[in-house]
């Protein structure tokens, strides 16, 4: 679902990866969260991702759910980023054939999705293979 | 807490049925299994069904389904919990009736899932993963079975060909299940050659959009002691957990801990170890989610269930048979219904009343519903007495 509402409310940590670091025990959060898993603290110091990363794991979507049709297929991957963060997002400017894990790559902002019926843009991150 | 007995069982064919609507589906189900329990009149109902609204159009159901059983005033509810709602709704009656809240408790899981187009059920699907970190990138259930499926076969040499072999004993179980969806044998190089969905998955690793229902009867085990002329069949353990929904905030995605949690607990309440199960009926949503299932259920160690598959483990004549009702594979996978279905095979196979597809001597079961990529599972350990 994709509504004015939400991508503005999503725009720190789509935009900028804002994530939240807890303040007690330092595991990063992203998106942020209100209380940490780990020690429970309900403090967190504001906190912004680094930019590159590692693929550890991967795949193509060859059926694209709805607002991606047209974009099928795309790479796809879970990014260790230096920090040890994970995230999930597409792997973009990538063939099929050169996606494996172990693969450098950096983070840079980019367009997401067309949502039909609001027609709202929705811009965020996507992976890109280290140059 | 009081011991529960299944005393009844039902399920429509699994399938396209273009002429059913969900609650024509729900009631089937419900009144085969009334019958064969012998009671008419229940003193609660719980259905699972993931997304009746996204689905169907249609929320409130506890009470839609209650009426048209011919059982309102009666309390029905609807409980959810993506693809293990069915299993939900039976660990809920089950402390309904362990407490002594009711007796009489029916357990059933539905879901219509060919009223919308497929983009639409792959949308209805897709709002089990997690909205801003997963669905919002363009991922699929699909995409995300495939991160876990690269990682597995880096990690511990899984082939390709072990995830083809999940579907192909699937298959070969489902045809011998005369509710399955597709009752047709199929190869490893089928497997392999078939459509890609998300790579390494292709659309024979994946279980289809069916249409269903399945309802179970449940009530104090003294009461069914009174009542019944077939096998008794005892829950000696109905476990849940949760785990992050994101797959990437897992700390391993390979491992499904909600699956290794619930299972841990449902053990002990058995009072039994893995090696002390004499089969399962397991959420093969995608062939990789077997193997990773047979892994936390600690039938096979961390990283070895795709190698046991390979091997023979779990194939009906094995040590340890696994979906011998075809599985979400072939049987079909609609999702609400799903859960209670792994039920209605259990008690099916301890009743001695499977067929072509009977396993020999078995004396306990274990089932394994799981929702999303493992954001939740269900595990419940049924025992013929």
């Amino acid at each position: 679902m994709l509504t004015p509402a939400i991508v503005r409310r999503n725009t720190p940590q789509r935009y900028r990866m804002e994530a939240a670091k807890c303040a007690k025990c330092g595991k990063v959060f992203f998106p942020p969260r209100l209380i940490c898993d780990a020690c429970k603290s309900r403090t967190f110091k504001p906190y912004t991702l680094p930019q590159e990363g590692t693929v550890v794991s991967h795949t193509v979507i060859r059926t694209a759910p709805r607002g991606f049709g047209d974009e099928a297929p795309y790479c796809m991957g879970i990014v260790e980023l230096t920090d040890g963060t994970r995230i999930l997002c597409q792997i973009a400017d990538c063939e099929p054939e050169r996606l494996e894990i172990g693969l450098k790559v950096a983070i840079e902002f980019r367009k997401i999705q067309e949502a039909g019926e609001s027609g709202v843009i929705a811009y965020g991150y996507k992976a890109v293979p280290g140059r | 807490m009081r011991d529960v007995a299944i005393i009844g069982i039902g399920m429509t064919d699994f399938g396209e049925l273009w002429n059913d609507s969900l609650r024509d589906l729900f009631v089937k189900a419900a009144l085969e299994a009334m019958d064969d329990a012998g009671v008419d009149h229940i003193d609660g109902l719980v259905a699972g069904c993931m997304s009746p609204g996204l689905f169907a159009g249609q929320e409130h159901i506890g009470s839609l389904l209650a009426d048209y059983l011919g059982q309102a005033p009666i309390p029905g509810v609807r409980v959810e919990s993506a693809c293990a709602s069915g299993g939900m709704a039976l660990r809920t009656g089950i402390a309904y009736v362990a407490s002594g809240m009711h007796d009489v408790v029916l357990c059933g899981g539905v879901e219509k899932m060919t009223d919308v187009s497929g983009a639409q059920a792959t949308y209805a699907l897709a709002t089990a993963a997690d909205q801003d970190a997963e669905a919002f990138h363009g991922a699929t259930f699909p995409g995300l079975y495939a991160l876990m499926a690269t990682a597995h076969m880096h990690t511990y040499g899984t082939k390709r060909e072990d995830l083809a072999q999940v579907a192909v004993k699937n298959h070969d179980n489902g045809m011998l299940n005369p509710h399955a969806q597709y009752r047709m044998k199929i190869t490893v190089d089928q497997v392999i050659n078939s459509v890609k969905v998300a790579d390494p998955l292709n659309i024979l690793d994946c279980s289809p959009i069916t249409d269903g229902a399945a309802a179970v009867i449940i009530c104090p085990l003294e009461m069914a002691k009174k009542l019944k002329k077939k096998p008794l069949v005892k829950i000696t353990g109905s476990a849940h957990a949760t785990d992050t929904i994101a797959l990437h905030q897992r700390a391993d995605m390979t491992w499904l801990k909600s699956t290794a949690d619930a299972a841990a607990s449902a053990y002990k309440q058995a009072g039994v170890k893995p090696s002390q199960i004499d089969f399962a009926e397991v959420h093969d949503c995608f062939t990789i989610a077997e193997i990773c299932v047979l892994e936390a259920l600690g039938v096979v160690k961390k990283g070895q269930g795709g190698k046991a598959t390979r091997e023979g483990l779990t194939a009906r004549d094995g040590k340890f048979p696994v979906n011998p009702s075809g599985g979400l594979k072939s049987k079909g996978h609609p999702v609400g219904a799903t859960g209670i279905a792994q039920i209605h095979e259990i008690v099916t196979q301890l009743r001695g009343d499977a067929g072509k597809r009977q396993l020999k001597g078995v004396k306990r079961g274990l089932a394994q519903n799981m929702g999303g990529s493992g954001g939740s599972a269900v595990v419940h350990i049924l025992e013929v007495l």
